[in-house]
């Protein structure tokens, strides 16, 4: 196999001219913690005004941070040892409102906020998180108050989900059936429905039925109100993932050694190549650490000897033990290789597992330093 | 079957952190209670292709495809269920919509709808399920069990749950009548939610999580399944033996060597103690907990079968006592 090229963690946190480093992967695979190693070493190594966002963090890790609370505005990290370091933790309902409030009179975001179709979209629509991620980032990025935001992605089905949500969000609040619907509400202009004919008929009718009437009601006064308050969620959505496409922006795909994590690695490695994104690197986490160097089959023999004399011979466990541990990482790293194959281009660091689970700034950054290779 | 006054479970979910073997727990579970002239259905609804990978089988559609035999020769079938399709399959059977439907679709009216009405998406999918619970044919029911794996514990009591909520978006119409339906089915014990997780904080804190969670919102929570438990004995030795061991077993003995494999042992010690913490931390939940062992090689489809004879004793036992 050819040699991978290794990622320079220190080189990319320390360049001036990134200003925006998104962690990116599926479920499980320890994204919120490396995002938050490579904030505290980026402030504390780097020396640069950094904060971390984060979108849900295990309770010990949001403890650790001091952003237990969500009040979806940055706060200091205490006990940052130079640099400085600000961490947050994404209130989606929160933001949403604020995108409203901010772009609208008080009674009219009264109205908004008192719409069911706008509390159900707000807190529960399966984009919301994302779209409310990109938003954040882009008001982080333009108070200029940061040299760095190292941003973690949510917790989707899929890794694709954060890049492809927020257009999905802005299609809906943006498209033509919302304007077929706004069309029908009493008051607005009839011309639009006459002009879709009779598949607008059909699907008025077959949705009112189906989802009752007042559903479709609500959407169609929640998108009007819209309308004219802000200039199209569409644009919003699309200003923001051209933000991510320039090269102050670098995205990392976090993956752990499992087919399906490293299937969505592979995955969204090629969606961000087809965008033109900036991927700069892979970091794979949680590989078995193995600390002798002796083949499974080896061990496995000389603990079969071991126990020819002695069942119960404590050495042959521990050469078992050995085995065992040496087979996984053989495993692990067959999976990781699939990466590599596909994706030869992207620098690469490989990080075993810490053991134990990140409870303080220390346990950062001992992992921030791992991932750097220091 | 035994005769008994509360129903055995027949929709088994599937639920735990991302990265514990949730959907590998669930495919082995499918191949549990597929007992003799038993057929199972296991079904994945994000559209994720976990299952296919593990029987080697090519992806799964919303058709219902044999996937292979169960344990004892009954038969496990897959389906990978998906919310516009489902949406589709409900206008035909309901509003005999024909090629209305499809027209719809091209207008983009299905993805729209299965958008816009926060949840469709999840009611849809969970309808789907009650009605492959509920399916018969010539008189007998066309699954003895489903299998679901379902979304990670940070988002299944919202994905189950969302028939409840429904209600207050879709008081009329067809959506609410059938959510209610749907609700009372997974609120019942014709239900069981099973939660997998390894020998690990997080996982376990999320389990926990889970389980309260699922208790407050009614949910009805079958067995706890402690994955990945690396099975090695716990032994007292020291560097000075191990040195002495590998000699005796004709290996070099460097240094390096015998303080990588103590601190390899140590570091397995540990795990091996904390497990046994982590197993009482589930067990005063007061549900049953399932041991799995760690298939040092990734779970292929023997290692599947593996597990699922290791479960069923557990699972399976508990349902014939009754």
């Amino acid at each position: 196999m050819a040699e991978v090229p290794g990622l320079d963690v220190d080189a990319l946190l320390g360049d001036e001219n990134k200003h925006v480093i998104a962690c990116c992967g599926s479920g499980g695979v320890g994204k919120t913690t490396t995002a938050a190693a490579l904030a505290l070493r980026a402030a504390e190594v780097h020396g640069r005004r950094t904060v971390v966002l984060t979108i849900d963090p295990a309770r010990r890790l949001a403890q650790s941070l001091g952003v237990e609370s969500l009040d979806n505005v940055p706060k200091a990290v205490a006990a940052v040892r130079g640099g400085s370091l600000d961490a947050m933790m994404l209130d989606m309902k929160r933001t949403f409102d604020e995108v409203v409030a901010s772009h609208t009179t008080p009674e009219r975001a009264a109205e908004i906020f008192a719409n069911p179709f706008y509390q159900a979209v707000s807190s529960t629509f399966s984009g919301t998180q994302e779209y409310m991620a990109m938003e954040k980032l882009g008001q982080l990025r333009a108070t200029g108050e940061w040299d760095l935001i190292v941003l973690d992605t949510p917790p989707s089905r899929s890794a694709l989900d954060f890049l492809d949500a927020p257009a999905r969000l802005a299609r809906l609040l943006d498209g033509r059936v919302i304007r077929l619907l706004s069309a029908s509400t009493p008051g607005a202009r009839r011309s639009m429905l006459s002009l879709m004919g009779a598949s607008a008929a059909v699907f008025t009718r077959v949705f009112n039925k189906v989802l009752g009437g007042h559903l479709l009601t609500d959407v169609a006064e929640f998108t009007a109100s819209l309308e004219d308050t802000f200039g199209g969620f569409r644009k919003r959505a699309e200003a923001t993932f051209r933000a991510l496409q320039d090269d102050q922006t670098s995205f990392l795909v976090i993956a752990a050694p499992e087919p399906a994590a490293v299937g969505e690695a592979v995955y969204f490695t090629r969606r961000l190549t087809e965008e033109r994104m900036p991927l700069d690197g892979m970091i794979l986490n949680r590989l078995t650490p193995v600390a002798a160097d002796l083949t499974a089959e080896r061990a496995l023999g000389a603990a079969a000897a071991l126990e020819e004399s002695d069942a119960d011979d404590p050495v042959a466990a521990v050469l078992r033990t050995h085995a065992d541990l040496a087979r996984r990482r053989a495993a692990e790293e067959r999976v990781a290789a699939r990466y590599a194959a596909a994706c030869p281009e992207v620098p690469q660091r490989w990080l075993p597992a810490l053991g134990v689970e990140v409870v303080d700034l220390d346990d950062l950054r001992a992992f921030g330093a791992a991932a750097a290779g220091a | 079957m035994t005769a008994s006054a509360i129903p055995v479970p027949r929709l088994h979910i599937v639920t735990g952190k991302g990265g514990t073997g949730k959907t590998s727990v669930a495919a082995a579970l499918a191949l549990a209670l597929a007992g003799t002239g038993r057929r199972v259905l296991l079904v994945e609804v994000e559209g994720r292709q976990g299952i296919a990978p593990l029987f080697d089988a090519p992806s799964l559609g919303y058709e219902e495809r044999h996937l292979a035999a169960g344990l004892d020769g009954g038969e496990v079938f897959g389906q990978s269920v998906d919310a516009d399709e489902a949406l589709l399959d409900y206008l035909t059977m309901f509003y005999r919509l024909g090629s209305a439907g499809k027209v719809l679709q091209k207008f983009g009216a299905i993805d729209f709808a299965t958008t816009i009405a926060p949840g469709l998406r999840d009611i849809l999918l969970t309808g789907k399920l009650k009605e492959a619970v509920s399916r018969s044919e010539s008189g007998r029911m066309t699954y003895d069990a489903v299998v679901l794996d379902a979304p990670p514990t940070g988002r299944v009591v919202k994905f189950l749950n969302v028939t409840v909520e429904s209600g207050r978006l879709a008081k009329t119409g067809p959506i609410g009548k059938h959510s209610r339906s749907v609700a009372r089915m997974l609120h019942s014990s014709l239900t069981a939610v099973h939660v997998v997780t390894t020998p690990a904080a997080m996982p376990v804190q999320e389990t926990v999580d889970a389980y309260k969670e699922l208790m407050s919102a009614d949910l009805p929570v079958g067995h706890l399944v402690l994955n990945k438990v690396a099975g090695a004995k716990a032994v007292e030795v020291g560097a000075e033996e191990i040195k002495a061991g590998l000699e005796r077993a004709g290996l070099h003995s460097e240094d390096d060597l015998v303080s990588g494999l103590v601190e390899e042992y140590a570091a397995a010690r540990a795990e091996i103690e904390s497990v046994d913490a982590y197993r009482d931390r589930l067990e005063q939940l007061g549900r049953p907990v399932e041991e799995l062992p760690l298939l040092p090689e990734g779970v292929d489809l023997s290692g599947l079968y593996q597990l699922a004879r290791e479960l069923r004793p557990g699972i399976i036992g508990e349902r014939r006592n009754g």
